[in-house]
């Protein structure tokens, strides 16, 4: 038997409590709440508490889907990406850079924002990158 | 924020204004709780009667769409009776007199009429806030969501200026992000007009830093916002839309326009970690990881950056969001060599001036606040201590506009959304946690005891609601947190949406949507 507890942040509002995730043999089984957290200082909410029900749910997504006939079909990482960059080249190369866009999360990590625009405005070369943050 | 979320509970009074803090909140409102109990003054102003309403010391209903007026007749008060704090104006502010001016319309009485918010509340409210020694203002979508969201949000400013309610320990402005990561999305560049830490792309010498920052040729053009690149697509200039974990097919008014926008695209590719109603329409889907597969950094609402831990490897074949748009640059030609997210950790503090002290060692423990701009920096608690950003504190002079759409006839209820405490924004993730999903497992709507009597409606009915954009069928939930000719629908449900009949109209500043107030026609389901 394998039990851990990783310290972390709530990924369901703004208020960013800390909690522990509880893992055992490789599955999230629940959270504890971190008393010495400024945030919420040994509390979370009904969100917070069930937060890790999501994360290994039946319907997540587990393999990269590529449209063919119409239809999403699973396909491997390397024939998803190299559809992805490819067709994005294509498109730039004929209409220029402003024909694409991104929207970046707030749901995922700064990282993972910072890397986003940085693909779009260093690589593409447009600046055309907002997120969801006014709704 | 302008404050760190602790401070809430030692202010001596708290105007909530636009924001159901225990629904949306919940950790937030626990402060607002506790000042209460050491004795603080709560005001909540809300069309609704939410939870917090039923502990305030004074709860205002305001019509829809009315925030500007009824904050101006405030302010009306306060400098009629002497209020207001003219040391804090001289020192710290510019402008007063401009605002004074307009606000001699705004007597409580006009303001009553147009608000329908008695004048006798209207003076209440001054006088609690206005005497207060710490005053804080609290507000959220309720107050941005509008074609005024930019006036909205000038209003509140002047109110804790003219008051000198900014700048102090558990006082100020308080703006609630609606979403968890809203703040590091913003931070991080992640807008149309600004590379990370809010540096203008039209500002050449931003531009040149960043071009050598990362080797590459940029544009100073600003770019398209959301509802800009739906038009695009529908219109022609967009030809291609990459969505990172959004779901625009609920979260943006108007479904049935984003929906033929997504769907003229010629290239959609979304990356998420459920098969949302956006991704359907993907032409490729690329299967993201959840915040418990991966390392990095959030920042919160009170601009606390904290940290992220992996705990499990990604489900199946997904992989972490960060891996996957390197592995796509890297094949578009733009190299990226990062091994792990502290080593984009340690570019952005690089180029971002407010993380330029942040490193995943110092950020062990509590977290850091920014500004931090240097790794001996502590962080910043609250903003604006001694000057404002941009030195004095300006007044805008903001007169009351009514909201784009209004009742009439034809559609003569006002419609309005909001969250549910057991769920998240679209509820891509909470409808798929179990016992949240049997907390409240469908959308409903909010109805008047009068008015579902003059319907004959009776709870649990179902209702057609349809509004100039859409029609839909939702149960009807009788009860008088609503007013008479106000009905209310979560929006997290993709299958009575709120979005199908929200208005796409736009604040003509910052672009957000009239989410919050648009007119509807009800008519029981035979
Ligand atoms: S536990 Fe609740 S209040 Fe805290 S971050 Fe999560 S959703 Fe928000």
């Amino acid at each position: 038997m394998d039990y851990r507890t990783v310290l972390t942040t709530c990924t369901h509002c703004g208020c960013g409590c800390n909690f522990y995730l509880e893992v055992l043999d490789g599955k999230v089984i629940g959270t504890i709440p971190c008393k010495t957290s400024p945030t919420n200082e040994g509390k979370l909410c009904i969100k917070g508490w069930n937060v890790h029900e999501f994360i290994q749910s039946e319907k997540r997504l587990t393999q990269p889907l590529l449209r063919k006939d119409g239809e999403l079909k699973e396909v491997s990482w390397d024939e998803a990406l190299d559809f992805t960059a490819k067709r994005l080249r294509e498109i730039k190369d004929t209409h220029g850079a402003d024909s694409i866009g991104f929207l970046t999360s707030a749901r995922v990590t700064n990282e993972e924002n910072y890397l986003l625009q940085k693909f779009c405005r260093a690589a593409i070369g447009t600046n055309n990158v907002d997120h969801c943050a006014r709704l | 924020m302008t404050n760190s979320i602790a401070e809430l509970e030692n202010a001596d009074c708290i105007l909530v204004i636009g924001s159901n803090t225990t629904s949306s909140h919940p950790l937030i409102a626990m402060r607002i709780f506790r000042a209460k109990q050491k004795g603080a003054r709560l005001i909540v102003a809300d069309p609704r009667r939410i939870q917090l309403a039923l502990m305030a010391d004074l709860h205002v209903r305001h019509n829809l769409g009315t925030d500007v007026a009824l904050i101006n007749a405030m302010m009306h008060v306060i400098i009629k009776e002497g209020w207001h704090n003219q040391a804090f104006i001289d020192e710290r502010t510019e402008g007063f007199e401009d605002l004074k001016k307009i606000l001699d319309a705004y007597t409580p009485e006009k303001a009553a009429e147009i608000t329908g918010v008695a004048a006798d509340d209207i003076i209440r409210m001054a006088e609690y806030y206005a005497k207060a020694k710490a005053g804080s203002i609290v507000y959220c979508m309720g107050i941005t969501q509008h074609t005024t969201g930019v006036d909205n949000v000038r209003t509140l400013a002047n109110l804790s200026m003219i008051t000198g309610h900014i700048g102090r320990e558990s006082t100020g402005v308080n703006p609630l992000r609606g979403q968890n990561n809203v703040q590091g999305a913003c931070d991080m560049g992640g807008l149309p007009n600004v590379y990370p830490a809010y540096q203008a792309v039209t500002d050449p010498d931003n531009k040149k830093k960043f071009e050598s920052a990362w080797n590459a040729a940029l544009s100073d053009k600003v770019g398209l916002t959301v509802s800009e690149m739906m038009s695009g697509l529908s219109h022609g200039p967009l030809k291609a839309l990459y969505i990172l974990g959004e779901n625009p097919m609920v979260s943006d008014p108007d479904t049935a326009h984003v929906e033929k926008a997504l769907k003229s695209a010629e290239l959609l590719v979304v990356q998420d970690i459920f098969l949302t109603e956006t991704a359907r329409l993907a032409h490729v889907v690329l299967p993201g990881a959840t915040f418990a597969e991966k390392d990095g950094t959030f920042s919160n609402t009170e601009r606390r950056v904290m940290r992220v831990r992996k705990a499990i490897d990604p489900v199946g074949n997904a992989k972490a969001d960060w891996e996957i748009i390197k592995e796509i640059s890297n094949r578009f030609g733009y190299p990226m060599e990062y091994g792990t997210p502290e080593e984009i950790m340690k570019e952005i503090s690089s180029v971002t001036p407010s993380y330029g002290g942040i490193t995943y060692q110092r950020l062990d423990g509590e977290g850091l606040l920014w500004p931090c701009p240097t790794t001996d920096h502590p962080g910043t608690k609250f903003l604006h201590k001694d000057k404002f950003v941009r030195g004095k504190g300006l007044f805008y002079a903001v007169e009351f506009k009514p909201p784009a759409e209004v009742v009439d006839e034809e559609f003569p209820f006002w419609f309005t959304t909001g969250r549910v405490f057991a769920h998240y924004h679209t509820g891509t993730m909470t409808r798929n946690c179990p016992t949240l999903d049997s907390e409240i497992h469908e959308g409903f709507l909010e109805v008047n005891p009068g008015d579902a009597e003059g319907l004959g409606l009776r709870h649990g009915d179902a209702v057609n609601i349809s509004s100039r954009r859409g029609l839909m069928t939702a149960k009807t939930m009788v009860t008088d947190r609503v007013t008479k000719g106000v009905v209310f629908m979560p929006f997290h449900f993709a299958e009575s949406s709120a979005n199908v009949l929200t208005n796409t109209v736009l604040d003509p500043v910052c672009k957000i949507p009239e989410l919050k107030v648009c007119a509807v026609r009800l008519e029981k389901v035979a």
